[in-house]
């Protein structure tokens, strides 16, 4: 039997908790960036559009998918999907719920410890007395392993362990006492930072402190529509792919916290104050503080250049740089309140990480919460490594790309599927609606069977047959190239193989080699980790069986 | 700024953080299930102790 008996404190616990899962840094990070890169202003609008008819139905489905598994004492995605579906094989799909929600914790837990670590820097005023590309270095050497500030060896590693123990630390509490707390913490003070740093990026003044622009070109930059790329495929893929790491679904987390969730009791409202409580921060906090604050001190042409490598080298090299354009006093606080909300951002999110496994673990064998959370820590800490050891190499970025972004749209569209064609949408319609504290109009029971499994397979195939350099245009026209940053091309290493034939200079070979050695060894060492899961999945499938359970 | 971008910009700052506070308060304002719920905390509060199952 399953020895989890856990229940949430309070609904707005459960909502804060559930919004602190889907805030994450790329809330800060990557939206901006997005926005930027794709029509500014006019990147809102499918974006929106995305969030209507993609986020919000996958919220409901797995909202509801977990409340439903809940019924049958299910905490995890194998067998939450299981009871939807007849083939037994569903409980396999189900395994990514659980293999990617570890996966990414071993590199997001590293993320994470970079904002803890920037955190206490900002404090002592570590960048107080460097310049811009002192502060840039300072990362490199960070990354690199190579000596800090505070003098102790190997910090990024001694940082990442602690990390990963206030992690453990805090799951072990159980739900109420340590996830839910930490989010009723966490959440209010990242909006009180988000809002002061939010006002600060809104309010630059060209010649003050500084700055060489007003903070009206940061917002004229981020903001002005450029309708014409309204009809570029592109722009509607960063979009879609947008709504799905800001609300992280796909993932299994949030079947796992709503499985917690009684069947009586409300999921429609839950999931829609939980969601548009991300879209908050992502939209109108995150949209405030990166893109104007750089603008403002950068101007638009070097910002465009910074973006191009995304948003963490903004966050991390040059943010902590500019802040101390307000005085030493200003730089330090605004440094503790743009990485500490990072942090609860990051924090909040690799707890619901935790749970699907610790969940798993309680239904299927019985352990007990602590064993179960400490069990998560050793797993993350020994796959988390080499994404620290081995950065450089890309180890990092292999992690992120299969487990953080193409296992999310694979998990998405089989889930959508499942509820809308093989559970059905009429059982499906009424797990939303049972219960409900608001009307969930009848035009989403055509939306979730229809538009959103067709826009997550669009998704999905975009991904797969990505085209030369985005130029949409030219695929449809006849001449379908794929880039190197389509799955079948990152499958075959095709970028790196490029990169290879055309070095020339021996360290660069060399470097190359490696690089390509750590790429595939972290993707073996992924799917070995999808397949042990597998087979615990297929070891806890034969106990029931055992058991008569099933 | 310009008047394109602001436009954007205060009518999607305005829709994202109403809607946002209308479901916040939507959730708080919610009367409270019977009992046995899934929340913890309210199982001490008056009244709600012995109610049971609909």
């Amino acid at each position: 039997m399953s020895a989890n008996k856990e229940s949430w404190g309070s609904r707005v616990g459960l909502i804060l908790a559930m919004a602190g899962n889907a805030v994450g840094l790329g809330n800060f990070l990557r939206f901006p960036v997005q926005a930027v890169q794709n029509g500014g202003g006019a990147f809102i609008i499918p974006y929106l559009i995305c969030f209507l008819v993609m986020g919000i139905p996958l919220l409901w489905i797995e909202w509801s998918m977990g409340r439903f598994g809940g019924k049958y004492g299910h905490h995890s995605t194998p067998f939450i999907v299981d009871t939807m579906g007849k083939s037994r094989l569903w409980k396999y799909i189900g395994v990514f719920g659980i293999w990617t929600n570890i996966a990414v914790a071993s590199y997001y837990c590293y993320l994470e410890s970079w904002t803890l670590s920037y955190v206490f820097h900002s404090v002592v005023g570590t960048f107080s007395d460097l310049d811009q590309e002192g502060v840039s270095n300072f990362f490199n050497t960070y990354v690199s392993l190579g000596k800090s500030t505070f003098g102790i060896p190997y910090e990024p590693i001694v940082f990442f362990v602690g990390c990963l123990l206030l992690n453990t630390w805090i799951l072990s509490k159980g739900l109420a006492s340590g996830v839910e707390r930490v989010a009723k913490i966490g959440m209010p003070l990242l909006i009180f930072f988000g809002i002061f740093l939010a006002f600060k990026g809104v309010t630059i003044e060209a010649g003050e402190n500084g700055a060489s622009f007003d903070s009206a070109v940061g917002l004229n930059f981020l903001w002005t529509p450029n309708f014409e790329e309204l009809w570029s495929p592109t722009v509607w893929l960063a979009a879609a792919g947008q709504i799905f790491f800001t609300l992280s679904v796909g993932m299994g987390t949030v079947q796992c916290y709503a499985s917690y969730v009684r069947s009586r009791d409300d999921i429609a409202l839950n999931a829609m104050s939980a969601g548009w409580m991300n879209e908050f921060v992502e939209v109108v906090l995150g949209g405030a503080i990166l893109i104007p604050i750089s603008i403002g001190y950068l101007g638009v042409d070097r910002v465009t250049e910074l973006v191009q490598s995304g948003g963490l080298g903004l966050g991390f090299r040059t943010l902590p740089y500019l802040f101390y354009q307000w005085g030493d006093f200003l730089g330090a606080l605004a440094g503790f309140m743009w990485f500490g909300l990072l942090f609860f951002a990051g924090i909040t999110s690799s707890l619901a990480m935790g749970t699907p496994w610790i969940g798993f673990l309680q239904d299927e064998f019985g352990w007990r919460r602590k064993s179960a959370a400490w069990s998560f820590g050793v797993i993350v800490l020994v796959l988390g490594m080499p994404t620290v050891l081995f950065f450089k190499y890309g180890v990092f970025d292999e992690y992120d790309y299969w487990a953080g972004t193409v296992s999310l749209v694979v998990f998405a569209l089989c889930e959508s599927i499942l509820f809308a064609w093989v559970f059905g949408m009429g059982n499906g319609w009424r797990e939303i609606t049972s219960g409900a504290d608001i009307n969930v109009p009848g035009f989403y029971r055509f939306i979730i069977k229809f538009i959103t499994p067709l826009l997550l397979i669009w998704v999905f195939l975009g991904s797969l047959f990505t085209p030369l350099n985005n130029d949409w245009g030219k695929a449809f026209a006849g001449n379908w190239v794929l880039d190197n940053g389509s799955i079948i091309k990152k499958i075959m290493n095709s970028g790196l193989k490029e990169q290879l034939a055309a070095a020339t200079d021996p360290a660069q070979i060399e470097m190359l080699q490696d690089t390509m050695f750590f790429v595939n060894a972290s993707r073996i060492l992924l799917l070995g980790v999808w397949l042990t899961l597998a087979l615990l999945v297929y070891i806890a499938y034969k106990k029931r069986v055992r058991e008569g359970r099933i | 700024m310009n008047t394109a971008a602001l436009v954007v910009m205060l009518t999607t700052l305005m829709l994202v953080t109403g809607l946002m506070l209308y479901f916040f308060w939507r959730v708080i304002s919610a009367p409270p299930k019977p009992e046995p719920d899934s929340f913890l905390n309210n199982d001490e509060e008056d009244g709600r102790r012995n109610r049971k199952p609909q």
